[in-house]
């Protein structure tokens, strides 16, 4: 089922309003990091759109995922890439799907293994609830109200769009 | 092809690393890549991943070895395991107690992994078969049998100069053939790669006696061989090795078949100059060619870190029984 969800539009809020909270906290020179991979296909917009000097940065958690033990290493497994010095700076963290937290998690590991922010900011495509750990995102594209049955995907990077799967179907 | 059945699972996945030998291009490929997001860790203040975290691997080497057994180890530590080096000479085989004594005592003690290297060859496919079912032994270095992880930090090194298309490449093995591990290992990595042509050049002494049989262009004359090469990979002479004279001594050996700058002008003017290590200078090479622009000796050294991370992780990161990732 395609979620009826204008992204061109969510995509322009989330712009509107990380542009209040930045001019509010008064960051100046924020820097962008998108998660792998849906993730990233959203942070490239909105980097776009803020004009962000510093080049966007890409993380991949499969290095830091909690669920190692369990199910193994992905084979397909694409680098990480900050091309800015992660240290002193103000960062915007973007993934498309906010579940249980998990990936947040892992995410903050990895950006604080590359040095000390000064401060980070979440921002995602859609909130789905169903958190496990105590993780918000600062700006929200699309609240979602899902079962657990229900998954909620990206496609993209040229057309995006919103599905959502439920098991079974 | 047929999966090994005592390397790799049945669904494929490597579940111990002792051989290049009757792997696929995919899995190959697979060690590559990962290698390649590996390689990234080094750029990070904290140089670690914590996906081995609370997995203990166990280094045991029988026979010594200074730069395998310290990047095996950094390997580890990078992916948050702990390590045990286990110093054989002063340890309880020389008490007389037997290998799987020792291997079954460190098992009690929880390790998930051992680093094997051995002067015999098959000893690391001889403690796999022995241990837990849920313990991988990786291979590094078994007599003149194989060197898998060498082999792979070799085509890694080869792929980030000369990109992933083996077939277009022409490359040059060139040493003590017979009595070497590290070339047996990158034969077969070569060949499952697609290398377009693999040439070995040494002397008659040196060449194994079934290397035609290896898919290998065999040849006594080092400018003849050289010429027109995208990668040289020399060998070091393992005397330790050798009984009998199979060379006539160092200097003459380097007349012939050492790598000096005029020689190495006979292959193509970006190959690439490669050895396992340790280096013999004025020996095997000259050291304007080993300290040379050509040379990405030392860059082998750094990816090994990062082939060895790979190896570890798809070793210890097999899915359990029955779940799906």
């Amino acid at each position: 089922m395609t979620a009826h969800i204008n992204i061109e539009q969510t995509l322009n809020d989330m712009r509107d309003r990380l542009r209040e909270l930045l001019a509010l906290r008064g960051i100046e020179q924020p820097c962008m990091v998108g998660i792998h991979t849906g993730g990233l296909w959203i942070a490239r917009r909105l980097h776009k759109q803020l004009s962000i000097d510093e080049p966007l940065g890409a993380l991949n958690i499969s290095f830091y995922r909690d669920d190692f033990s369990r199910i193994g290493m992905h084979p397909q497994v694409k680098p990480s890439n900050l091309p800015f010095d992660v240290e002193g700076r103000h960062i915007i963290l973007v993934d498309d799907v906010l579940y249980t937290g998990r990936t947040i998690r892992a995410a903050l590991n990895i950006l604080f293994d590359y040095g000390r922010p000064t401060s980070v900011i979440l921002a995602t495509l859609v909130d789905r609830g169903g958190r496990e750990l105590p993780i918000q995102a600062d700006v929200v594209g699309q609240h979602m109200n899902l079962t657990t049955a229900q998954q909620v995907k990206l496609s993209g990077p040229t057309n995006l769009a919103l599905t959502v799967h439920t098991d079974g179907d | 092809m047929a999966i090994d059945t005592l390397q790799q699972d049945a669904s494929g996945k490597l579940r111990h690393f002792l051989t290049i030998e009757g792997l696929s291009r995919s899995l190959l490929s697979e060690i590559l890549n990962l290698a390649e997001s590996f390689l990234t860790v080094d750029e990070q203040h904290v140089k670690k991943v914590p996906l081995l975290r609370g997995k203990t691997i166990a280094n045991l080497f029988f026979e010594s070895s200074t730069r395998t057994r310290t990047t095996f180890e950094l390997a580890a530590k990078r992916l948050s395991a702990d390590v045990l080096n286990i110093n054989i000479q002063t340890s309880a085989t020389s008490k007389g107690e037997s290998l799987l004594d020792m291997l079954h005592n460190l098992e009690a003690m929880h390790c998930d992994m051992f680093i094997v290297r051995h002067a015999d060859s098959g000893a690391a496919h001889f403690i796999a078969r022995h241990v837990a079912p849920h313990v991988s032994v990786i291979n590094a270095g078994d007599g003149s049998h194989a060197h898998p992880t060498q082999g792979m930090l070799d085509m890694f090194t080869i792929r980030r100069h000369k990109g992933a298309d083996f077939n277009r490449l022409r490359v040059a093995i060139i040493g003590d053939v017979m009595h070497s591990r590290v070339a047996r290992s990158q034969i077969h990595a070569l060949n499952i790669l697609g290398v377009g042509e693999l040439r070995v050049i040494a002397p008659k002494t040196l060449v194994p006696a079934a290397a035609h049989a290896l898919g290998v262009h065999v040849y006594h004359d080092m400018a003849r061989g050289l010429a027109d090469v995208d990668v040289v990979i020399m060998l070091r002479l393992q005397r330790e090795r050798m009984r009998g004279a199979l060379i006539p001594s160092g200097s003459e050996y380097f007349q012939l078949y050492g790598l000096n700058e005029e020689m190495l002008g006979l292959a193509k003017a970006d190959a690439i100059v490669m050895h396992p290590g340790p280096i013999n200078r004025g020996i095997e090479m000259d050291s304007a060619v080993a300290d040379g622009k050509q040379s990405v000796i030392l860059e082998q050294v750094s990816n090994g870190i990062a082939v060895r991370m790979a190896v570890m992780a798809m070793c210890l990161g097999r899915a359990a029984e029955g779940e799906s990732a």
